[in-house]
This record gives C-alpha cells, structure tokens and sequence, in this order.
C-alpha cells in the first residue's frame, strides 16, 4: 500500500510503509548511507505529517520484512498480545504520541500496553517525538528486573562496571574491578570484553570475577562478553556463568551475521537459568543492540536503521533480559555522524526499548573517528539520567583501553548520582555501606586499610 | 560574598589511596576526585590524548615505504586502493571500503599471480599508525611458522582506505585459499596504534563477519607479535580443515608451545626491566 500527502504545490507518494518509515526518520548518516533517507527537509515533514496518519492497526498487517522469510517477524506477529493491545487498537500513530504524552498513560498503564506494542509502532510514534517527549514518556516507564539485586527502581541507576584490559591480563583487571568497586559501580553487572576468544582464557576471567565476588560477598553479577555459543560451552565445562550476552540485530539475516539465531538464545537461556545462580530472580540475558547493526550486515531490508534497532527489542524482550544495552555511538560516523545525531539516537533507543518493557541501559559513547567529544556525551547522560536509565557503563577515566572508544566513566555516574539523587540497587548500595565505601549512598575517601584492597596481594 | 576562600596548600582533591595498582594497566584508574569530578590535571590530559587521536585518524599511510619495506624482506607486493575516493568518503561509506577500485580489481585479474594457500592484505583502516609500525613485523614472524606447515603463501597486497572485506573481494581476485587482513584498529585514547588481524577462508565478496576469526590489539603493549603470530598460525592451520568463523575456536592458548611464548616473554620482560 502507498501513502501520499499534499503540501502547497508539491505532492509527496511513500511506495509502502518502510519507506515511509524512513523518509520520516530525523537525519542520521546510516539511513543516507542505505539510500533510504528523506531527500530534503520538506519531504521528512511531509513523511511525518502522513506517518501521523496510519493506523495503528496497519503495522499488525502490513509488515516491514515479510513473515515467511524472517523469524523476527514472526516472532513479532506470533507474541502480539491482542487483549494488551486493546486500549490504543483505534489509535493512529499521532493519536499514540498524544496518547503516551497524555496523563493517561501512568507507569501502570504504560507496563500493561507494553506487550500489545510492536516494535515497528513503537518506531514509529518515536519518529514524531522531540527529545523531551521522548525523555518525558520514558521516565514514565518502570521495568525492574533481578538477578542477584534488584534494578530499575524508581529513583536507582545501575553501572556495569567493565574492567577490559587488551591482554585479559587478571592482574590488569582486577585493578580496574577493585577502583570501579572503590567508586561505588558496579551493582548492575561486572562486565569484561575480552580480547580473546578462546575458551580458556574466558574461562579464568569468569573464574576471577567470581571469586572476588564470593570472597567479599558482593551482590552483583558477572558476565564475559564472548559468543553465545561459546558461553553454551563453557556452561557445559562448569565455568561460573551468571549472564549470557549476545549482540542482538532486528533482522533474521543480520542475527545470522552474527552466528546467532533465535533457538540458540533459548537454549543459552535455558542452561543459564539451570545453573540457579541468581538469588533474587532469573533475568539471565544480557544483550547488546545498537543502530547501524543490521546494515553493516547489509540484511536491512530496506528499513530504516532504527525500526531494524528497534525490532531487536522484540528479540531481546522474549528472553526476559536483565539489561539490554544500545551501544549507541560504537558503530561509527557512517551509521551517527556527530554528537547530534548519536544524542537523538541514545534517547530514541531508551525510550523505544522502555516502551516495549525492556530494562534499557546505554553504552553513552562515540568513537575518535566520529565527529563528537565528551561535551556530546555530558549532554546525552544528563538527558538520559533525567529519563530515568535503567543504567550506564562505567569504564576508569571513560577510556576503555581494550576496545579504542570513549564511555562514560565511574566519575560521570557520580556526577548523575549526586545530579539527580540516583541510587544504586539497594542489596549493592547495602554492601558499599558495609565496606565503608559510601556512607549514606555518598562516596568516601579510602585508606589503605580497606579490605577490598588486600584482594591484589592474590595476584603478587 | 562571605563565602570563605580556599587555603592556599591544602587541595581540593580526594586522592585515591590506590594509585599503585596503576602499575597493573593503562586503564585510567586511581585518578583522584573533586567531589565527584575529575581533577582539573586529568580532564586536560584526556582532552589532549583525545586530540592526538583525533589526528591519528586523519593522517594517511605510505604504501611505498611499505612497498620497499617489504622488498627489503625479499616480498613482493602489489597496491591497491578501494572504491572510496577520499578519506572523507571512506569514513562515510564503508561500502566504498569493502570493494576494490575497479582499476585495482582490474589489475589484481591481471597481475598473473599463482593461486595461493594464504594471501595476507595490509589495509590502512582507521590507523595508518598501526599499520605502519606493526604490520611487517608480524608478517616477519608469522611467515617461518607458516612455512613449517608448507603452505604458499602469495604476494602482499596493499591497500588504501580500506575496510575488512575488501581482503574478500582481493582474495577471490587472487584465487587465495584463504585471506588474511592486516588492518589498522580505530585508535583509542592509550591506543592509537592497535592492528587487528582477520582470517577468512574461501574469500569472495559477499562473506558475512560470522565467516572470519580475528585477532585483535596487535602491538608490543597489547598482543606482542610472537604471541599474536603463533595464534595466527594455529588459526591458519585450524582453518583450513574446518573453514573460520565463529565455529572455529581459538584453542591455541591451550598449547605448550603457547605457554613457551608467554613465559620466554614474561622473562625477556623482566630481564630488561
């Protein structure tokens, strides 16, 4: 079906709804790249004006990729909750931004709707929205989520602390585990990229975080980012595996460039969840999305980059994740040129994955090549800090040494914490008083006879 | 108005009790707070690494220094550059960068090369930095390892803004085997000269990431060449009986030889410290 709107002398025709889709998405490098972005200002508008338009009901029967030839569609169509969806069935997509603005839509509201939502509506309605409307209805949305504490409470941000270093050297880490500990971070998971894919060595680095972990009680969990199939492996070897990561994409071909698919999730879930280690709940997934994935894999489809995003929600949101985290300025200049365009993306990505229930943290980072610096990410933390984060990284002095890019640092969320009044899931927040780290959730300065501090003599 | 002054010797600055475990990583850890901040002498050192990489990423790379460079280890080598016009381009259109010059590819179907087992590319990627000083030492201590397992190994190609896959579309030109990419990572702010190494078997344009094996952060404070050409080796030798890609487990730190390496390193450390 087409799609046509009139604007003064000029008439504007959208062949189907993708291309509409991305003819309305605000500018970003990835969507120009592709050859599907808006070819003038005017023409974004009009695509936004007749978005505005389209029935809710459209995205349930008129699909971006088709059904028989990608498993995330029918992934989306099977789990579509009819009855959930109900409430908004009648509404157009700029009668849902109304709708979400409104006061209508509580925190009660907006977590009942959530499983009637697709992904491509949810795309949709963000397409329409400032970024105060998108930091407004996200700080609206609630989604707690368990593992060994409790996060996403009113109030509370978490941070993966990510201790990486290039040679996985345990030494090397643990010094940047014990100085993320020592700044109160930490309490959404500890979290190493490592350099290497070899078993054994993710193997020791499992091990290593484990055993901190045990020997000073720490109520948190640890996950080493490595291919789902290899953590299936090293669960099967009797590695102390917490989480199961995976970068996730929205299209079957693009999981596919990944080596990944849908059964191979269940199953990781699966042997995550047998193992019994979480002691408050079972959120046992940790996946990483970002914009750009889907057509640096060149298995977009013709969708707009952030409706392919966006469709990775509906992936990760089968798999009851405990953080879902959008890498959002990793990819590079070609996917989000400038601080502009990574800022209206992060805010996008958080609020398209609050809306859809997910427990949204983002990686607020850009590279040296794109065209963006620290002031960019100042604003992007700050804006989302306000939009209430369910967490965001933290990396010494926000310079991660194995993977060459700028996140935000253990300083940054500090700065949010004392800015806002954001606490740390309240069993980590527990543990930092008993140590004598923080005193009424505020940082305290250390001598050398705190405990946590004797854990490097192990490596001497 | 009455707020009082600062004391002239007393700083504002919590310093961190810790700072000697700075010895065990270049990570940016220990760095003091003011309140929650940074100190003033930490945001200024960050803002100028940030600077020095900024640069890094626009400076190109000499492809006839290497050129020569690899005459004098008695290797030919042939250069090529991408569809990318410019560096601007190239950071923009990445697809650019996957796929030869159709003058490149012209010459390359031309060139009259044997077909080979393993064809190594060197490509500027986003640090000529990297390139320029890690490339050809490790091409140096991976060529003997590779010839213990017999293996023809076909002229260098090099290549200018260059992506990953470009070595696809290089590899099937060539008739390799099996394709090897040396490439210069995107430099961070204690790493501006990281080289990443990739490893595809039966290249031709169109293969998917999940196809290849990579060794990352190549560099004598990352991954040192030694270490970095025994895992290419086993890689290689794995390979070529089950393809690369994500099925293809790196077991190569599992091995003695591996552990011989490492200690020799460790030891070759310490003497010299």
């Amino acid at each position: 079906m087409s799609y046509a709107i009139t604007i003064g002398p000029r008439r504007y025709r959208f062949d189907d709804l993708k291309t509409l889709l991305a003819r309305a998405t605000p500018l970003r490098s990835g969507d120009q790249l592709a050859g599907i972005a808006a070819s003038s200002a005017e023409e974004r508008v009009a695509a936004q004006m007749c978005l505005a338009d389209v029935p809710l009901l459209t995205f349930l029967n008129e699909l971006l990729i088709p059904y028989e030839e990608d498993e995330v569609s029918r992934l989306i169509i099977d789990s579509h909750d009819a009855h959930a969806f109900a409430p908004i069935r009648h509404l157009t997509v700029g009668g849902l931004r109304d709708w979400l603005l409104s006061d209508a839509a509580s925190s009660h509201t907006l977590a009942a709707v959530a499983p009637g939502l697709t992904p491509e509506m949810v795309s949709a309605v963000s397409k329409l929205m400032r970024n105060q409307d998108l930091v407004w209805v996200a700080s609206k949305c609630r989604v707690i989520t368990r593992f060994r504490n409790t996060q996403g409470l009113p109030g509370h941000m978490g941070v993966r602390l990510q201790p990486n270093h290039p040679t996985d050297d345990a030494r090397g880490i643990a010094a940047a585990m014990l100085d993320g500990l020592l700044y109160g971070a930490g309490d959404a998971m500890i979290g190493i990229n490592p350099a290497s894919d070899s078993p054994e060595t993710i193997h020791t680095m499992l091990a290593l975080m484990d055993e901190v972990r045990q020997r000073y009680a720490i109520p948190t969990q640890s996950c080493v980012l490595t291919h789902v199939t290899s953590t299936l492996e090293l669960i099967r070897r009797g590695a102390p595996v917490d989480l199961v990561f995976q970068s996730i994409a929205g299209t079957e071909k693009a999981n596919s460039g990944f080596g990944i698919n849908l059964a191979v999730l269940a199953e990781a879930q699966q042997a995550a969840q047998q193992l019994g280690r979480g002691t408050v709940g079972d959120n046992v997934m940790y996946f990483e999305t970002g914009q750009g994935s889907a057509l640096s894999a060149n298995a977009h489809w013709g969708v707009d980059q952030q409706s392919c995003e966006v469709r990775a929600y509906a992936v990760a949101r089968h798999f009851s994740p405990l953080l879902v985290n959008t890498v959002v300025g990793f990819i590079g200049p070609e996917y989000l040129y400038n601080g502009k365009q990574i800022i209206r993306a992060g805010l996008e990505d958080h609020f398209c994955g609050k809306l859809l229930g997910l427990p949204m943290g983002c990686d607020i980072c850009y590279t040296n090549h794109a065209e963006a610096d620290q002031d960019d990410m100042d604003s992007l933390l700050t804006l989302l800090g306000t939009a209430g984060i369910h967490f965001i990284i933290g990396v010494p002095g926000a310079d991660d040494i194995m993977l060459g890019y700028q996140s935000t640092s253990f300083h940054d969320a500090l700065y949010l914490r004392q800015l806002l009044g954001l606490k740390r899931a309240p069993e980590f927040e527990d543990w930092l008083e008993s140590m004598a780290i923080t005193r009424a959730g505020k940082l305290q300065a250390q001598d050398r006879q705190q405990a946590l501090l004797q854990l490097m003599e192990t490596f001497r | 108005m009455n707020a009082p002054l600062p004391h002239s010797g007393i700083s504002p600055i919590t310093e961190d009790s810790w700072q000697e475990l700075a010895s065990h990583t270049v990570a940016r850890i220990a760095l003091g707070r003011v309140g929650s901040s940074l100190p003033t002498r930490e945001t200024l050192r960050f803002a100028l690494a940030h600077a020095q990489a900024r640069d890094a990423v626009h400076t190109p790379l000499d492809l006839s220094a290497l050129s020569a460079a690899l005459q004098d280890l008695q290797l030919p080598s042939l250069q090529v550059r991408s569809a990318a016009a410019s560096r601007a381009a190239y950071l923009q259109r990445p697809d650019q960068g996957r796929r030869l010059h159709p003058d490149s590819r012209a010459n390359l179907l031309a060139a009259g090369v044997e077909p080979c087992d393993v064809l190594f590319v060197i490509g500027d990627g986003l640090s000529a930095r990297a390139v320029a000083s890690h490339a050809l030492p490790l091409l140096a201590a991976t060529l003997p390892l590779l010839q213990q397992q017999g293996l023809r190994v076909g002229p260098v190609v090099l290549a200018a803004e260059a992506r990953v896959a470009l070595a696809d579309e290089v590899g099937e030109c060539l008739q390799a085997a099996m394709v090897v990419m040396l490439i210069g990572e995107r430099p961070g702010l204690s790493s501006p000269d990281s080289l990443g190494v990739y490893l595809t078997s039966a290249p031709r344009v169109g293969c998917m990431d999940s196809q290849r094996n990579c060794i990352s952060n190549v560099r004598p404070q990352g991954l040192p060449y030694p270490l970095a050409a025994y895992k290419l080796a086993w890689l290689i030798r794995a390979g070529r009986g089950s393809g690369t890609g994500v099925a293809l487990k790196d077991g190569s730190a599992a091995e003695q030889g591996w552990l011989d390496l490492q200690n020799r390193l460790v030891a070759a450390t310490a003497q010299a410290g």
